[in-house]
């Protein structure tokens, strides 16, 4: 369906938020324009808290002054409102629809909660330890799943980059800056072909226009861990 | 698309389970024919074992010998794959749609954790908590409803059940087995009647009759679990 009526198109987001990427990333793939507010870290503007009263989180895409809030709804909602326009993110095969789905829910849950502990929210060496271990299952699990689903095609979503791709592809900004600090997460030797799809991935014109630079995110990590720790007083 | 193959369809399952009722809702919904293999979650399956390989949890639905997890998953795949006319569960509509999507994930992630704390609440100050967060998202599910319901028709999804009613109706079950057991009243006309009058709708559609489960089985369960249940420490 195309756009129709006023095309306004708006996403709030922050530069560093791997989920506010994914935003990017998908507008980028349909070729639509957008204006990006940044909002500051440590404030939230009253439009966001207007737009997303229930979470006060980003991103939130607002399209012709109505809100959408959820990363992966928003990239859901850019790819059928814009369903002529650009690249195709969805399968269109019901069984891949929900093969990406899944692991869509498996990145945010298990990758997304281990990766966090082991660059932010670690206590100790050994916390971070494991929690790197997890990390690496978490992506030998996703190796596996990427020899099945792409088929041997450069992306999960096959020739060009889908849903998939994006949900998981937006953390490689992330990975990286994480490998810079001297975590070991993606290898060569261990998963060769997710090592692959990352080059790819971040080759691509949609992604390198928005990814952030890895040795910023390096650096900032440092800061986001520091407030983490003097934010959330440990758990017993 | 239409359904094709030798169309087996097979749902792993426990009755009681509301996640695993969203996926019978939404067969029953388009009229599919399935057959119901009840798991007993502290023996699993060979057979879920290897269809959720990754999480080794129900439902699973398997399709012409291909596994699907997660409920909202399995119900967006059910309403892809067949397609008769009257029994749409998504709207058309990509607003709507995302609409519907957000509420969903709300309600996973706010409601679950606060009406299973309700129905485990062994205190009065762990149940006034829990029946506090309970009810700020039945609020703000009433004033959605208000909004998506297009000006009156009985359901999330206008005339007919759609995905959120699906996902928010799965609960209702355990809804009333806590209110039964706890002693209050979530469902109440006073403060939530827009959900009151669609939860009866949603209760007396033959879809969800036939995989609803009678509420003193939930209760007896529910209370089995409250005999084993330890609260985690406090904060």
């Amino acid at each position: 369906m195309a756009a129709s009526g006023n095309p306004e198109v708006k996403l709030l987001g922050i530069w560093f938020s791997p989920f506010v990427l994914r935003a990017r990333i998908a507008l980028n793939l349909k070729e639509v324009q957008y204006e990006f507010l940044e909002e500051q870290l440590g404030t939230k503007s009253e439009l966001l808290l207007e737009s997303n009263p229930v979470y006060k989180k980003m991103p939130v895409l607002i399209h012709d002054g109505k809100p959408v809030c959820e990363s992966l709804i928003i990239v859901q909602y850019i790819d059928e409102v814009w369903a002529g326009s650009g690249t195709t993110l969805m399968p269109t095969d019901a069984y891949e629809r929900a093969i990406h789905r899944f692991w869509t829910v498996y990145v945010d849950d298990k990758l997304y909660s281990s990766f966090l502990d082991s660059i932010m929210r670690y206590r100790t060496d050994e916390a971070k330890a494991e929690a790197e271990e997890q990390t690496v299952a978490a992506l030998q699990l996703l190796e596996e799943a990427f020899d099945k689903i792409s088929k041997g095609k450069p992306f999960f979503g096959g020739d060009t980059i889908g849903y998939l791709d994006i949900a998981l592809g937006c953390f490689l900004g992330w990975i990286r800056a994480a490998e810079i600090n001297g975590l070991k997460l993606l290898d060569h030797a261990r998963t060769p072909l997710l090592c692959a799809w990352a080059e790819k991935f971040y080759n691509n014109e949609a992604v390198r226009a928005v990814i952030p630079d890895t040795m910023k995110l390096a650096e900032f990590t440092k800061v986001l861990r520091s407030s983490y720790q003097n934010r959330v007083p440990p758990t017993k | 698309m239409a359904a094709s193959g030798n169309q087996e369809v097979t749902l792993l399952g426990v009755r009681l389970s509301p996640f695993v009722i969203r996926v019978g809702i939404a067969l029953n919904i388009k009229e599919v024919q399935y057959e119901f293999l009840e798991e007993i979650l502290s023996a699993k399956s060979e057979l879920l074992l290897k269809s959720n390989p990754v999480y080794k949890k129900v439902p699973v639905l398997i399709h012409d010998g291909k596994p699907i997890c997660e409920s909202m998953i399995i119900v967006q795949y059910i309403d892809d794959v067949w397609t008769r006319s009257g029994t749409t569960l998504m709207p058309t509509d990509p607003y709507q749609k995302a609409m519907h999507r957000f509420w969903t994930v709300y309600l996973d992630d706010k409601f679950e954790p606060s009406l299973y704390n309700l129905t485990m609440s062994q205190t009065e100050a762990a149940k006034a908590e829990a029946e506090e967060q309970t009810m700020a998202v039945l609020q703000l599910l009433e004033e959605a409803f208000v909004k998506m319901s297009n000006k009156g028709k009985p359901f999330f999804g206008g005339d007919t059940i759609g995905y959120l009613d699906i996902a928010i109706g799965s609960y209702l079950g355990w809804m009333r087995a806590t209110e039964e057991i706890i002693g209050l009243k979530l469902l109440d006309d006073a403060r939530i009647p827009l959900l009151c009058a669609w939860a009866e709708n949603f209760c007396n559609n033959e879809a969800v009759r036939n995989v609803s489960p009678e509420i003193m089985k939930i209760v007896e369960y529910a209370k089995f679990l409250r005999s084993k249940y330890t609260p985690p420490p406090a904060k």
